[in-house]
Parts: C-alpha cells; sequence; structure tokens
C-alpha cells in the first residue's frame, strides 16, 4: 500500500510540473518556450507516427534515431571493452602503471568535444568518425576506474588465489574481474552519460543523419518545434537508457549488492 | 612427511623466524603455537610455499617446497576474504578443482561430497555473506579438503568465530583427519586449543621466533570437549605449553603476584 502511495505521489509530483509547463507556456505565448503538449505533438509527427510493429517509428525516426544510438552504444561497447582490458592489464603491472600514468592523465583532462574535429581529420564525415570520438571520449572513466579496481583487489582474495594455485587466466577471470567489477561499472555509469553529449556534438560536426544532425540543423534554421523535441528526445532516451544499465548492473552485482545489506 | 630445516624468514631488518626446525609424521595433527608476533603465521606461510624463505628448507614427501606444491591445501583465518563472494558456496568449494582437468559434473559432485562432510549439505546455492562466521570458515574447509591434500595448513582457523563454534570446528578437524588420514599443521594463539586438538604442540618464542619447546600430547583418542578437558593430564599438559610460552616464567613479577594472590605455588 505504501509503495501505490509513493509512486502515485511521484506521478502526482510529474503530472504537477507538467502542467505548470503546460499552464506556463501557454501564457507566455512565446514561440521559443514551447508548452509540453506542443512537443509531444511534434515529436510524433517528426519521428513517432510510424506503424507498431516498427516501435511506431517512421522512416524519419528509422533513419535517424538509429544510427544515433547505435554510435553511441557502438562507441559506449568498445571504450567498455578496451577500458577494461586496458585497465586490468596497467592496474597489475607496476611499470606500466608508471610509463602510462601521465599520458592517461592528459588525455583525460582534454574535454572530448574538442576533439572531435580531429576525428573528423581523420575519419572524414560518417559512422566511423562519430563513433571513434565517442569511444575516445568516454573510455576514460572505464579505463581510470578499471586500473584503480585492479590494483585495490584484496591481498587476501589473492592469497587465496595463490595458495590454490590458480593460474593467471583464472586468477583474471575469477578473481580480479569480479573484484573490480563494481568500480568498473561505476566508470560505465559516467560513460554512458557522457555518451550521449558526444553523440550530439559528433554528429552536429559532421553527420549525413543522426539527431545530432537534426538538432545541429534546427538550430541552423531556429526550427524551435524541432529543437524542443530533440531535447525532450534526448531526456527519455537518457532515462530509458540509465534505467536499462541500472538493471543490467544489479544483475551483474547482486552479490555485492546484498553482501553490502547483510554487512 | 614434512621436514622442515633451519628455516628463516626476514622483512627487511626485521627477522621474523629464525633457524627453525620441525617434522610431521604422516596422519599427525601437529599444533603451533606461541606469544603474539611469534612468527606463527609466517612459519606457515613458508612451509605452504606462499614466502620464500631467506634460509632453510622445507621438504615435503621428499621434495623441496619451492613454490606452492600440490596436494597440499591451506585455511586462513579470515574467511571474509578468504573465500570469494562473487561465487556461490559450491562454486567457491570447486574453484581449486579447475586446476584437475575434472568435468564440471565431477567437480560440482565433488564439491558437493565435502560440503557434506563438513556438514553443510543444503547450503551449496547459498552464497558466503549468507552464511555465520562458523558455517563460512566450514566451506573454506570444504574447499580446502576437496582438493584431497595429504597436508592441511591451518593459520589461526578459528580465530574470528565465538567460543562454541569453535569447539565444534575444533572436533571437525579431529574427524577429518581421523576420517582421511592427512598430516594437519595448526596454527593457534589458544593454548587449550593445541593441547586438545594436537598430538604434538610446538612452542616458539617471541619474535623472532624460535622453537621453543615441544609437548607431546598423549591423551585418548577420539577427544571429547567435557571428558577430555576434565582430565588431569590435560590441565599439566596446557600448563607446560604456557610455562613454555612464557619463557623461565618463575622470575616475571606477573607470574608471582598472581600466584601469592591465589595462595597456590
Amino acid at each position: 500500500m505504501r509503495r501505490l502511495t509513493a509512486a502515485g505521489a511521484r506521478l502526482a509530483v510529474l503530472a504537477a510540473t507538467l502542467g505548470c509547463w503546460q499552464w506556463a507556456a501557454k501564457s507566455a505565448a512565446s514561440p521559443y518556450f514551447l508548452p509540453p503538449v506542443t512537443i509531444l505533438a511534434d515529436m510524433h509527427q517528426q519521428w513517432f507516427s510510424g506503424p507498431a510493429a516498427h516501435l511506431w517509428l517512421n522512416s524519419d525516426g528509422t533513419g535517424n534515431l538509429l544510427p544515433s544510438l547505435g554510435r553511441m552504444l557502438g562507441g559506449l561497447a568498445a571504450a567498455g571493452l578496451a577500458g577494461t582490458a586496458l585497465g586490468i592489464a596497467i592496474g597489475r603491472i607496476q611499470v606500466l602503471s608508471d610509463l602510462t600514468g601521465p599520458v592517461i592523465h592528459f588525455c583525460r583532462a582534454i574535454p572530448p568535444p574538442a576533439m572531435v574535429p580531429v576525428f573528423l581529420f581523420i575519419f572524414r564525415i560518417g559512422t566511423p568518425m562519430e563513433t571513434a570520438a565517442i569511444t575516445f571520449g568516454v573510455i576514460w572513466p572505464v579505463l581510470l576506474n578499471a586500473i584503480d579496481g585492479a590494483q585495490h583487489v584484496h591481498p587476501g582474495h589473492m592469497e587465496t588465489a595463490r595458495a590454490f594455485r590458480l593460474g593467471p587466466a583464472q586468477r583474471l577471470l575469477r578473481v580480479i574481474l569480479p573484484s573490480a567489477a563494481p568500480k568498473i561499472f561505476a566508470g560505465l555509469r559516467v560513460a554512458l552519460a557522457v555518451s550521449m553529449v558526444l553523440m550530439i556534438v559528433s554528429e552536429a560536426e559532421g553527420s549525413t543523419d543522426g539527431i545530432g544532425r537534426e538538432l545541429s540543423i534546427a538550430q541552423a534554421n531556429l526550427d524551435i518545434p524541432v529543437m524542443w523535441a530533440v531535447i525532450v528526445l534526448l531526456g527519455l532516451l537518457g532515462i530509458a537508457l540509465n534505467a536499462a544499465f541500472l538493471l543490467a548492473e544489479r544483475r551483474a552485482l547482486a552479490w555485492q549488492h546484498a553482501a553490502a545489506l547483510t554487512g | 612427511m614434512l621436514q622442515v630445516t633451519r628455516l628463516t624468514r626476514a622483512y627487511g631488518t626485521h627477522t621474523a623466524i629464525e633457524d627453525i626446525s620441525l617434522h610431521a609424521a604422516d596422519g599427525e595433527l601437529v599444533t603451533i603455537t606461541g606469544p603474539s608476533g611469534c612468527g606463527k603465521s609466517t612459519l606457515l606461510r613458508c612451509i605452504a610455499g606462499l614466502l620464500r624463505p631467506a634460509s632453510g628448507q622445507v621438504v615435503l614427501n621428499g621434495t623441496p617446497v619451492t613454490q606452492v606444491p600440490g596436494r597440499l591445501a591451506v585455511v586462513f583465518q579470515d574467511y571474509s576474504r578468504s573465500l570469494y563472494p562473487w561465487m556461490s558456496t559450491a562454486g567457491n568449494v570447486a574453484l581449486p578443482l579447475r586446476r584437475t582437468g575434472r568435468s564440471r559434473t565431477a567437480r560440482k559432485k565433488a564439491a558437493l561430497t565435502a560440503l557434506e562432510s563438513v556438514g553443510l549439505a543444503g547450503t551449496a546455492g547459498k552464497y558466503p555473506w549468507e552464511l555465520s562466521g562458523g558455517m563460512q570458515q566450514r566451506v573454506a574447509i570444504a574447499r580446502a579438503l576437496a582438493c584431497d591434500p595429504v597436508l592441511l595448513l591451518m593459520d589461526e582457523p578459528f580465530g574470528s568465530v565465538d567460543a562454541q563454534t569453535r569447539e565444534d570446528l575444533e572436533d571437525l578437524v579431529l574427524r577429518v583427519r581421523a576420517e582421511r588420514g592427512i598430516t594437519i599443521l595448526l596454527v593457534t594463539h589458544d593454548i587449550d586449543e593445541s593441547v586438545y586438538a594436537g598430538d604434538r604442540v610446538i612452542v616458539l618464542t617471541p619474535g623472532p621466533g624460535r622453537v621453543q619447546g615441544e609437548v607431546p600430547v598423549d591423551l585418548p583418542s577420539p577427544r571429547d570437549q567435557t571428558a577430555t578437558r576434565e582430565l588431569r593430564e590435560f590441565t599439566r599438559l596446557r600448563t607446560e605449553v604456557s610455562r613454555l610460552i612464557r619463557g623461565k616464567g618463575q622470575d616475571r613479577p606477573g607470574i608471582a603476584e598472581s600466584a601469592a594472590a591465589q595462595g597456590t605455588s
């Protein structure tokens, strides 16, 4: 009963916020400040007027949303894999850690959007450029967290592994990786947020399709309805992706959540 | 079956153990005790091959120990760090068996058998943090037994559990030794435990640890927590161990004072 009340309360707050926004925008009657109902209608017309079988996406929807999502998730996956693999190697091998430290910190410090033109020069316009830019931008939180996680495996865990003569592959897969997993997931969550930013920026600078390109064109033409539609879409996308990520994390780290509760 | 000769191990300038020699026969349960800082854990880790001694030698069944030998298993004091929280109980117990090249079903079966032998049938699917401290240490013991070792090393295994659980676990170790005939080296700070469980007690000096003395334990088998501890011989033995630990203790003020206070000699 209490859960229903809590959920109801949250919905009520959400509804009230939207209601205020609707009322304020209608009263202001400004072309720059659109009410939510109008925005949703625009979104429907722009991307979601298609058949239910296509998740209601029309050709504009499939032509823009899917490529954008593909690049974002592709870049995120590449950064996740490379960041984890490199991070664990660097974390476990002291020499590597000492040598690569300064380079990593320098590259990490560069704001990723500033690097996008560099990728444009290397790859030219198209999906490889955007994916590379996203990967480069979001690998740092994963890499640094993986290094940290790999460096701080509890000595008791490693001593047990040695006492039972686990081979290097077993030590990596059964001890080091699970031990570092909580930190790696924390890095991935940051990477998820940054990947969306880079998706927009890289598409705005050089792309033939995608949400970012649509936003860039709309901004250039002062197409306010499309601008707002993209903004709201990105917000909703962020919520959905974050929720999916949390679900995956909960399953992968179930042991850690439960262990923390029981102390 | 185990021969340790003149073992010395130092950490930088600090010598942990010095010139330690001991032996263990097949099926013997040797307890090692001594004051804090005497290097008991260091000694055990050198015997296990986890640490390399500065000088001296460890020979197990005729082969010198340079790294962790096969058919040797260790039970550590800190079970919360020794068991892996991301694996189930059965997973933890079966982990060392991956080396043996057995199939997954065979490994699972061996793990379940080991868990049963320590009285934990039915916990296979649980995770370590779902179990009490005593049960977790039983899992660690099961894991050690699953590898079918000839030598079992235990480093203050019952130091982190409550007194009653400790008694149950002591009896478990005795039962395991009786059933399997494996040789066991048990490091403990508990003097009573060293006498109750051991066939022979080795006492170390305060750091740097040397062998202060050895006390053979000739108590009847099988041991019983109440009956054995009642025996006069038990008290005599534990007093002897206690004296060895405290050194030539008669002239130390603490002991003289307490003896005078009790009115005994």
